[in-house]
């Protein structure tokens, strides 16, 4: 099956001005998402994971144009969507729609069910309005809410249900692509599972591609195709779940899989511990990004960017950012902890 | 599906947010005996101000401007109740005529400054950047000023009227609407239901008017109550000075100062017209403050 490409990302870079002095002028930028690019076919769940702070949920809303991109391209089947005009973007919206984290700030409290889901599809002009509510209602059943539940407001739905309604939100306006920030985060775990299951099944019937933002690993393991790691504004390392949980090349993926808890009490394994905190994406350090905490950080990584390339030992469409990646794999380079 | 979405029978209670506010509300303001008083209050002058002048010349034939020199600056008396002024008119008919005018100065002047400021407001607070700069040292300048000196230079500029005092008070109330709303609307915005209708491609005129502004409505309403108030008091304080309504309209800052010429001989011509504003404003004062804790109880401490 010749994959088909979706959204391309092609140099994204995001920066927020800090405005100081006496005139408010722009002092510096906070760089959350610092020249990135990835391409997502049709169909498929890709996963971006990283701790906070580490751009991928403003990944997700500059491909959204929530937040004006302030340089690089993002190409949705074709079309440059960080050049077009606002209007324009407003037709694309349909296409590409957003799951939120906080199912209790994503809906607005005045409205009903059926008004927000209503909203949606007089905004994008779906379906001609006397054909809106059974849509409604179908749509309900499709998240698995009931029908009567639609004249309801969200103050009588658990957190689980709201999530679901953000969902049929999203759906109502027939999207192709579903942004999902970290859409299970906020859920318990019993009901994250039946969210993502929904998600899933939803990914089936209307041939969805999912972009899956996320700090969850066992999340990520279980819904996505391929999955991309982030740290401070960059990414370290691209891969399909397989090659990515079995054979991780950067040190950070490394050090972020080990700490992925084992359900198995006696069970040894050796937990990377990171040393200190994230730097700042207001002043990141030069060169690779990670060496500041990472234990085979030399001279070069201090200076040197290290570019996204595929080694001997990867599959095809396996990347990572790392200069010593041949070197740590071979046992040739020693952790410096 | 699920076992969350079982439970629910069918003919669950319908309740509609906006309704249970109101309610919560309701109880909340009742619950407070000073606000309670001042609403009352309220509710007694616009009473007086719409059915007053009707009673008055139904019932006696006292008119607000009709002079008798033989009665002149009487002291107050079954007859008089607040007493004559210096031309002998009746000053309690007086007063009940010119409540309309004060309530007319203090609601259509509130009126008119929230509109243009919580538009100011919004639109500052929504678009951010290079038009909230402008619109909010604009502001800043008219801010400046002490409320009375701006009503006083914009009065001189237009004339003095009765509408151009409603215009100055009115201009002088858009800053404080202004600063509120583009308060609220900053905190609004970043709600994720106000990106979530974003990512839908929802204009930015329906994301302001259907979104943002039903939800920063609380500030605002206690907001127009306090401003009242100090728009009454503004409002007497100009045709204090011979800027508002011209004589002989029953204007009660005018009357005031008609008064203070008898203040040795005759003190009841002052008395009751500044008796009269003191309560009104008063009466809106604790109104607003009730209204502001009983939609905002963290507000309260």
């Amino acid at each position: 099956m010749a994959k088909q490409e979706l959204l391309k990302v092609e140099g994204l870079k995001q920066y927020f001005p800090i405005k100081g002095g006496f005139l408010g002028r722009t002092v510096n930028h906070v760089k959350a998402v610092d020249d990135i690019s990835f391409t997502i076919y049709e169909g498929e769940t890709v996963s971006i994971v990283g701790e906070s702070g580490c751009g991928k949920s403003t990944t997700g809303r500059s491909i959204l144009r929530l937040e004006e991109p302030t340089e690089g391209k993002v190409e949705f089947q074709g079309v440059d969507l960080a050049t077009i005009s606002k209007r324009q973007m407003r037709d694309y919206r349909k296409d590409l729609q957003i799951i939120f984290q906080d199912p209790y700030a994503s809906i607005n409290p005045r409205q009903t069910v059926a008004s927000v889901l209503n909203e949606a599809m007089e905004i994008q002009n779906v379906l001609p309005a006397n054909k809106r509510r059974a849509r409604i209602e179908e749509l309900l059943e499709t998240v698995g809410l009931l029908p009567y539940q639609a004249d309801r407001f969200p103050h009588e739905f658990s957190g689980g249900q709201r999530q679901r309604i953000g969902i049929a939100r999203a759906l109502s306006v027939d999207p192709k692509l579903i942004i999902c920030d970290e859409a299970v985060s906020a859920l318990d775990v019993s009901i994250q599972a039946q969210v993502l299951n929904l998600l899933e099944d939803l990914q089936e019937q209307y041939n969805l591609t999912y972009l899956f933002i996320s700090h969850d690993l066992g999340v990520v393991r279980h819904i996505s195709d391929r999955i991309i790691v982030m740290y401070l504004g960059k990414i370290v390392e691209i891969a399909d779940k397989h090659s990515l949980f079995e054979n991780p090349q950067h040190p950070y993926t490394k050090a972020l899989l080990s700490a992925i808890p084992v359900p198995d009490p006696d069970k040894k394994k050796e937990r990377i511990v990171l040393k200190g905190d994230v730097p700042s994406p207001i002043d990141p350090p030069a060169g690779c990004r990670f060496h500041t905490r990472c234990p085979f950080a030399t001279d070069k990584c201090r200076t040197e960017e290290p570019k996204l390339r595929t080694s001997d030992l990867m599959k095809e469409g396996h990347e990572a950012a790392c200069h010593y990646m041949e070197e740590i794999s071979a046992g040739a380079m020693q952790p410096n902890y | 599906m699920s076992e969350e979405t079982v439970n629910h029978p069918v003919t669950a209670k319908k309740v509609n947010p906006q309704l249970e506010s109101f309610k919560q509300f309701w109880r909340r303001l009742a619950k407070n005996r000073a606000a309670l008083i001042g609403g009352i209050m309220i509710l007694f002058f616009v009473i007086m101000a719409f059915l007053g002048p009707w009673i008055i010349s139904t019932f006696t034939d006292w008119e607000p401007n009709k002079t008798s020199v033989a009665n002149k600056l009487q002291g107050p008396s079954a007859e008089h109740w607040f007493g004559t002024d210096s031309f002998g008119r009746d000053i309690f008919t007086r007063i009940v005529f010119g409540m309309k005018l004060t309530l007319y100065v203090g609601f259509l002047s509130v009126f008119v400054g929230g509109i243009v400021g919580v538009i100011l407001g919004i639109v500052s607070g929504y678009y951010g950047g290079k038009v909230d700069t402008i619109i909010m040292r604009l502001m800043d300048v008219l801010l400046a000023f002490p409320g009375i000196l701006l009503a006083l230079a914009i009065v001189a500029v237009l004339g003095g009227s009765l509408t151009n005092v409603i215009i100055a008070v009115g201009i002088f109330s858009v800053p404080a609407f202004a600063r509120i709303v583009r308060g609220s609307t900053l905190s609004v915005k970043k709600l994720e239901y106000i990106d979530a209708v974003r990512a839908l491609g929802a204009s930015d005129f329906r994301i302001i008017f259907k979104h943002i502004l039903p939800n920063v409505m609380s500030p605002i309403i206690v907001q127009a109550s306090l401003r009242i108030a100090t728009a009454i008091l503004t409002g007497a304080g100009l045709a204090f000075l011979g800027l508002g309504a011209q004589p002989p309209a029953p204007e009660w800052g005018a009357m005031l100062n008609e008064g203070r010429q008898y203040m040795y001989e005759a003190g009841h011509v002052a008395l009751f017209p500044g008796l009269m504003i003191v309560v009104v404003v008063l009466a809106f004062n604790i109104f607003g403050d009730g209204v502001r804790d009983a939609l905002d109880p963290k507000m309260k401490k």
